[in-house]
C-alpha cells in the first residue's frame, strides 16, 4: 500500500513537472510534430489492418450467432456498427496501442535515463520532463482520435466486406443495419474516451521510463510494467466513463 | 572558481563522502582521482547539483549552489557544460543537431548564426566531416569530441567531465585530454575532470584531488604527485607500470 502511494505521489509530481510552459515553443512544436509522426502516424497501418480483420470477424460471428428467422438480417450490420463504435475502435484499439506506443515511450525514455541523456538535458538547465514527456502526451492526445476514426471507418469496411463473403447476410441488409437508429453521440463518446486513454498510455509509460534505475534489463521491466499498468487503467477508465456518459 | 566546503553525502546509511573541502581553480584542469567506488562521481554530481548533499556548501564564483532559487539555478546551469562517461549524445539527433541543441534552447540568434556557432564548435574538435551522422554511426572517440562540442556551444564558464577517456585507446585518450586542456585555457573555464587514467594525471593534472573511500587524502599537481609521501596515493598511482617507470626515471635523473 505504502509503495503504491509512493508511486502515485511520484507520478503526480512528474506530471506537475512535465505539464508546464515549455522553455522554448519552437522546440516544443518541433518535438510535437516528431512525436505525432512517430507515435501516431506510424501506428496507422496496424490500426487499419486490425480494424479491417476484426470488423470482418465481428460481422461473421454475429451472422452465425443470430441466424434466426425471428431476427431481421439488418441486425447484423446494426450490432457490428455498435460494437465497433462503442467499444472496439476506442477501448480495444487503445489497449493494443498501449502495447505498441506505451512500450515505445517507456523504452525510449528509460534508455535515455540509463545512458545519462536525461542528466545531460537537466545539466543544460532544461526541464527534461517537460521537454521529453509533454510533446508525447499532447501528440498522442491529438492523434489518437484520428486513429480511432480510421479504426471505425476501416472496421465498418471489414464488416461490409464480410456481407459480400457470408451467404447468411446480404450487403443491402447489412448497409441498412449500419444506418439503422444511428446515434452520432456514440462517435463523440468514443473520441472522448480515446483522448483519456491517450493521456493514460503516454503519461504512465513516461513515468515508468523516466524512473528507470539500473541497466537494459530494467528498461525492459519498465516497458512491461508500463503496458500492464496502462492496460489496467484503460479498463478502469472505460468502466467509469461508460457509467458517466451512457447511463 | 568552484569551492566545495565540508561536503558529506550518505546513501542508505553508508557515507560515501566524508566532509570534503576543495577548491577547483579557473583556467586549470582540476582532476578528481581515486579508485572505482571511492566517491568521485558522487562528488562531481554533488558539485553540479544533480545530487543533493546531506551537508556542506558549494560555491560557483561566490554563488551558493545549495538553496539556490529555480530561476538562478537555471541561469547557472546554462553556464555549465558536461561531458558524460558515455557521451550522452541524443540518439535521435545528428551530431550537428546535438551541438545545436543548447543553442536552440537558449540562444536568441537566428538559425544561420546558431548553425555557424555549432559548425565552429565541431571544427574546434575536428569533427566537421561527421555533422550529418547519427551517434550510432560514429566511433567512441568521435562521440566524445561531439559531446565536447555540445558542452562548449554556449561558451560555458564551468566544464565537468566524467571519465572522459573511458573506453578509448591511449592515443585518442591523449587527444581528448589535450582538447579539454586547450579549451579550458581558451575559454578560461573552471574544468573538473573525474578520472582514474594515470596518463591524464601526467598530461593535464594541474590541480589534482585524490579521494579514498570518500575522504580527501591529498591535493597537489602533476609534478608533486610523483614525489608524494602519501601512502594511499602511492598505493593508487604506482599500481600503474607507467608511473613506476616515470618515478624510476625521475630517481635516476636526481
Amino acid at each position: 500500500m505504502n509503495e503504491s502511494l509512493h508511486r502515485l505521489g511520484e507520478y503526480v509530481l512528474l506530471m506537475k513537472k512535465a505539464i508546464a510552459i515549455p522553455d522554448r515553443w519552437s522546440m516544443f512544436f518541433k518535438q510535437l510534430i516528431r512525436e505525432i509522426y512517430k507515435l501516431g502516424v506510424d501506428s496507422l497501418w496496424i490500426v487499419v489492418i486490425i480494424s479491417v480483420f476484426i470488423g470482418t470477424v465481428i460481422a461473421i460471428q454475429i451472422s452465425l450467432n443470430i441466424n434466426s428467422p425471428l431476427i431481421p438480417k439488418f441486425t447484423i450490420g446494426y450490432t457490428t456498427r455498435e460494437i465497433i463504435l462503442l467499444e472496439f475502435s476506442s477501448s480495444i484499439m487503445c489497449l493494443i496501442l498501449a502495447g505498441k506506443v506505451g512500450s515505445n515511450i517507456a523504452s525510449e525514455i528509460g534508455t535515455m535515463r540509463i545512458t545519462e541523456q536525461i542528466d545531460a538535458i537537466e545539466i543544460m538547465g532544461v526541464n527534461s520532463a517537460n521537454f521529453l514527456i509533454m510533446p508525447k502526451i499532447i501528440g498522442l492526445m491529438l492523434f489518437i482520435p484520428v486513429l480511432v476514426i480510421f479504426s471505425m471507418f476501416t472496421g465498418i469496411i471489414g464488416g461490409i466486406g464480410a456481407s459480400y463473403l457470408d451467404t447468411r447476410m446480404t450487403p443491402s441488409s447489412f448497409e441498412y443495419g449500419l444506418q439503422f437508429y444511428f446515434n452520432s453521440f456514440y462517435i463523440w463518446y468514443s473520441i472522448i474516451k480515446s483522448v483519456v486513454y491517450a493521456f493514460i498510455i503516454s503519461s504512465i509509460a513516461a513515468y515508468f521510463g523516466y524512473n528507470v534505475k539500473g541497466g537494459a534489463l530494467d528498461v525492459g521491466k519498465a516497458s512491461t510494467n508500463a503496458v500492464v499498468m496502462s492496460s489496467i487503467m484503460i479498463l478502469l477508465a472505460d468502466v467509469i466513463m461508460t457509467h458517466l456518459m451512457l447511463t | 572558481m568552484i569551492e566545495v566546503k565540508n561536503l558529506t553525502k550518505s546513501f542508505e546509511g553508508r557515507t560515501v563522502l566524508h566532509n570534503i573541502s576543495a577548491v577547483f581553480e579557473t583556467g586549470k584542469t582540476n582532476l578528481i582521482i581515486g579508485r572505482s567506488g571511492s566517491g568521485k562521481t558522487v562528488l562531481l554530481k554533488n558539485s553540479i547539483g544533480l545530487i543533493q548533499p546531506d551537508s556542506g556548501e558549494i560555491f560557483y564564483d561566490g554563488r551558493k549552489l545549495i538553496g539556490m532559487g529555480k530561476k538562478e539555478l537555471n541561469i547557472l546551469r546554462r553556464e555549465m557544460g558536461m561531458l558524460f562517461q558515455g557521451s550522452a549524445l541524443f540518439d535521435s539527433m545528428t551530431v550537428l543537431e546535438n551541438v545545436m541543441f543548447p543553442l536552440d534552447m537558449f540562444s536568441n540568434d537566428s538559425y544561420k548564426e546558431r548553425e555557424k556557432r555549432a559548425m565552429f564548435c565541431l571544427e574546434r574538435v575536428n569533427l566537421l566531416d561527421a555533422e550529418h551522422l547519427y551517434p550510432s554511426e560514429i566511433s567512441g572517440g568521435m562521440m566524445k569530441r561531439a559531446a565536447i562540442a555540445r558542452a562548449i556551444a554556449l561558451k560555458p564558464r564551468y566544464l565537468f567531465c566524467d571519465e572522459p577517456n573511458s573506453g578509448l585507446d591511449p592515443k585518442t585518450a591523449l587527444l581528448i585530454d589535450d582538447l579539454i586542456h586547450d579549451i579550458t585555457v581558451e575559454y578560461k573555464m573552471t574544468t573538473i575532470i573525474n578520472t582514474h587514467d594515470m596518463n591524464s594525471v601526467i598530461n593535464i593534472g594541474e590541480n589534482i584531488i585524490f579521494i579514498k573511500e570518500g575522504i580527501k587524502e591529498w591535493q597537489g599537481d602533476k609534478h608533486q604527485v610523483i614525489n608524494s609521501n602519501n601512502e594511499a596515493l602511492n598505493d593508487f598511482i604506482f599500481a600503474s607500470d607507467l608511473f613506476k617507470k616515470v618515478k624510476k626515471a625521475g630517481n635516476h635523473k636526481s
